[in-house]
């Protein structure tokens, strides 16, 4: 029977092959393909890997939909919950999510859901099928701040629930890290383009350009006739190693490398006019997605030898298994417990080496994985041209210096109470990575619902004490 | 879009812009930049804010054509329109009180060291102005320093550093001044930092280093100030002038030159 049968496996490019281009690594099901994996789902009656989702997607459903190849309306059917299935079908980790819940993965391989909920949204994208109505007015209006998961989950929530949601984004595109942080290889920026499309179909207006805090304060958009304000600025704002000769020419922060590539397209530089260097030898330290996003991108780039510098050990990678795989089948060298303590640089002021120390690993820390210490006298050399940190993120300030009254965490998260995602002043919610510091796509799109519906609950509630 | 309303050639390379963006029109203050991006293929380009007109809903830039994005930006002609026009970004400079103060600027900065010398002195500072470029046909708005400002001199000056620094010098030694603005080419800055620092004055400088979003994301913009790295886009562009570490903003000025090159030269062949 089909349940026993193992999970079929995606296409993908060769790794020869993509590891010179920008194409999409992982090509998608056939329909054969999405047909044989979807016969496997069981149907639950009490599906647990609903339980899994952040947003709570009819898993069971939109399968047994594409079971009777009716793609379109699985498509019509994860969207009742989630606005953006084609992204979330490549970049969700389903692994530690939905597909863990799964009752086929206790004895086999899980159904792989991800994969199929990209095989519908494709279909329904690819078959120019028409998205829903614009909702009927009549409700609240509400101004988001940012335009990444969770901000997009929140105005797409809020306008099916017959609310006008208006976006302000402070870059060219929308998207947020969906546009500047993740790799066209990964996720496609035109599929993430006709999934904005779709949440401006339900009638959002969305404002480029627009950094709130600067151009218009949180407190400026209340006064201005906004009944609640929901802040999804993400974590922007890069961290750096502190150490000496980190400012040298050819050292980016990963969000500097990662939007230079993707946003602004500096691979096809000098038709786009934003430049990028790569050297024939890359460091990126750290180990999480953004550290293989980069990693990938510099192989890409023109990259020889391109190292992934990581302090702890393999067992302890932060980023998916399979973007780690990814990465090494593509030629990524990994050194493992090995820690950066200075950069050395030219008479020009690039980069040319990297002190390194090897690191042991001891006990585990309070994040519950060994905590890495270095090993005295184990420095080495490490011939360099570039150097991308990849160490991680925290909220971007602007907002949270420029409103009054916004309770913040000293890591610059905003705090909210966690099951309304309100925060400290009334009418304004906060969710993502703004608020969880760095994290996933789905979780930030979970905080979006969540405050959706709290929102929704805060403005009924306010029209029924002014009438 | 954002619509260029007018448009004004100035020698050797500078063009002056009124784009209409009512909102930043609203919001701007001296000190502050915008990110302009002409095109789809284009870069986000910092460009300091030279004015705001609110009840006209423009917003005044000056910008050298030095490179291949910004020769796409000047191509543009009145009543034609730049893709994105982002901003106010960065900190406004504060414009409060001082006393005495001296407002230094060169080359494509003239524009905005009037705007921020006229909102000093509309807060009763008595504002001393000084504009700096390479030949006399390069200085600008002349007539509107002397209008503005209690004093305003227009200096020519090749190697950034000979007629001016002898002239800010007198100027610091004569007065007491409560304060120095300066903007423009970073040898011209550090001069003028340098000769205020060397006589017990507060300068401000304003910074430009590479920059991608101007909000804090990317990191290019960082500069070291008093030994701790900073973001001029965030925590500038306005530094104290005694604190900067100029040798490294000026290497990593120079980060993409020879990118720069390239791409100006394929862009004057018409290539791209």
């Amino acid at each position: 029977m089909a349940s026993g049968a193992p999970q079929v496996d995606m296409p993908k490019q060769a790794p020869e092959e993509r590891k010179s281009n920008f194409d999409e690594v992982a090509l998608g099901y056939s329909e054969e393909q999405a047909l044989a994996e979807a016969s496997r789902c069981l149907g639950c009656k009490n599906p647990r890997c609903v339980k899994g989702c952040p947003v709570g997607v009819d898993i069971p459903g939109f399968i047994g939909l594409v079971k009777e190849r009716r793609y379109v309306e699985a498509a019509r059917r994860i969207k009742e919950t989630n606005s953006l299935p084609a992204v979330c079908g490549r970049v969700c980790p389903q692994e530690s999510q939905c597909q863990m819940s799964c009752v086929l993965g206790v004895k086999g391989q899980p159904v792989a859901i991800g994969r199929l909920e990209r095989y519908a949204a494709d279909y329904e994208r690819s078959s120019g099928a028409q998205g829903p109505a614009r909702t009927t007015r009549g409700g609240g209006r509400v101004a988001v701040v940012g335009s990444g998961p969770s901000g997009l989950t929140v105005a797409a929530e809020l306008q099916k629930k017959g609310h006008q949601a208006d976006v302000y984004e402070s870059l060219h595109a929308a998207g947020g890290v969906l546009m500047y942080g993740i790799p066209e290889f990964r996720l496609p920026k035109d599929i993430v383009q006709a999934e904005i499309e779709y949440v401006k179909g339900l009638g959002v207006n969305l404002h480029l350009d627009s950094t709130v805090g600067r151009l218009l304060t949180v407190g400026e958009l209340l006064r201005a006739g906004y009944d609640a304000v929901f802040i999804g600025s993400g974590a922007g704002l890069p961290h750096f190693l502190r150490v000496p000769g980190e400012n040298l020419k050819g050292v980016y922060s990963a969000n500097e490398f990662l939007i230079r590539t993707n946003l602004m397209k500096a691979y096809r530089f000098p038709e786009y006019r934003t430049p990028i260097t790569v050297g024939r030898s890359v460091a990126v330290i750290g180990g999480g997605n953004v550290a293989m996003d980069s990693a990938r991108c510099a192989l890409r780039l023109g990259g020889e030898k391109v190292y992934i510098v990581y302090r702890r050990g393999k067992g302890e990678l932060p980023a998916r298994l399979e973007e780690a795989e990814n990465a090494e089948e593509e030629g990524v060298e990994f050194m493992y417990q090995t820690n950066p303590v200075r950069f050395i640089g030219d008479d020009r002021g690039y980069v040319t080496r990297m002190e390194c120390v090897r690191m042991e690993l001891g006990e585990p820390d309070a994040s519950g994985r060994r905590s890495p210490s270095p090993i005295k006298g184990s420095e080495f050399l490490l011939d360099v041209d570039t150097v991308i940190v990849a160490i991680g993120q925290s909220p971007n300030p602007i907002i949270q210096q420029t409103t009054d009254g916004l309770e913040a965490t000293r890591w610059g998260t905003i705090v909210v109470d966690e099951e309304t995602m309100a925060t400290s002043i009334s009418g304004v919610y906060a969710g993502g990575d703004v608020v969880s510091g760095a994290a996933t796509v789905i979780s930030a799109m979970g905080a979006g619902k969540a405050a959706a519906a709290s929102i929704h609950n805060y403005i009924e509630k306010r029209g029924q004490s002014a009438t | 879009m954002y619509q260029v309303t007018e448009k004004r050639d100035v020698p050797p390379n500078i063009k002056m812009f009124k784009v209409r963006a009512p909102a930043v029109s609203r919001k701007a203050a001296p000190g502050q930049f915008v990110i302009v991006r002409t095109d789809e293929r284009g870069e986000r380009i910092p460009i300091t804010i030279a004015g705001a007109e609110p009840e006209e809903d423009t917003v005044t830039v000056y910008f050298a054509e030095v490179g291949a994005s910004t020769r796409d930006l000047g191509r543009l002609g009145e009543g034609d329109g730049i893709l994105n026009f982002s901003g106010p970004l960065g900190n406004a400079i504060p414009v409060k009180g001082y006393g005495e103060v001296l407002c230094v600027a060169g080359g494509v900065f003239q524009g905005v060291n009037l705007y921020l010398a006229k909102a000093l002195r509309g807060e009763g500072n008595r504002v001393t102005c000084v504009q700096v470029a390479k030949g006399m046909d390069h200085l600008f708005l002349v007539d509107e320093a002397r209008e503005a400002c209690d004093e305003s001199y227009a200096v020519v000056d090749d190697d950034e550093g000979g007629g001016l620094k002898g002239l800010v010098a007198r100027l610091l030694d004569e007065k007491k001044m409560s304060r120095v603005f300066t903007f423009g080419p970073v040898p011209m800055q550090r001069a003028v930092a340098e000769l205020a620092s060397a006589r017990g004055v507060p300068s401000s400088v304003n910074l430009y280093p590479v920059m991608v979003d101007g909000t804090g994301m990317c990191g290019a913009c960082r500069v070291t100030v008093g030994g701790a790295t900073r973001f001029a886009c965030i925590d500038g562009p306005e530094f104290d002038g005694a604190s900067v570490d100029f040798d490294e903003l000026t290497s990593r000025l120079r980060y993409y030159t020879p990118q720069e090159k390239i791409a100006m030269v394929l862009n004057e062949r018409g290539v791209i």
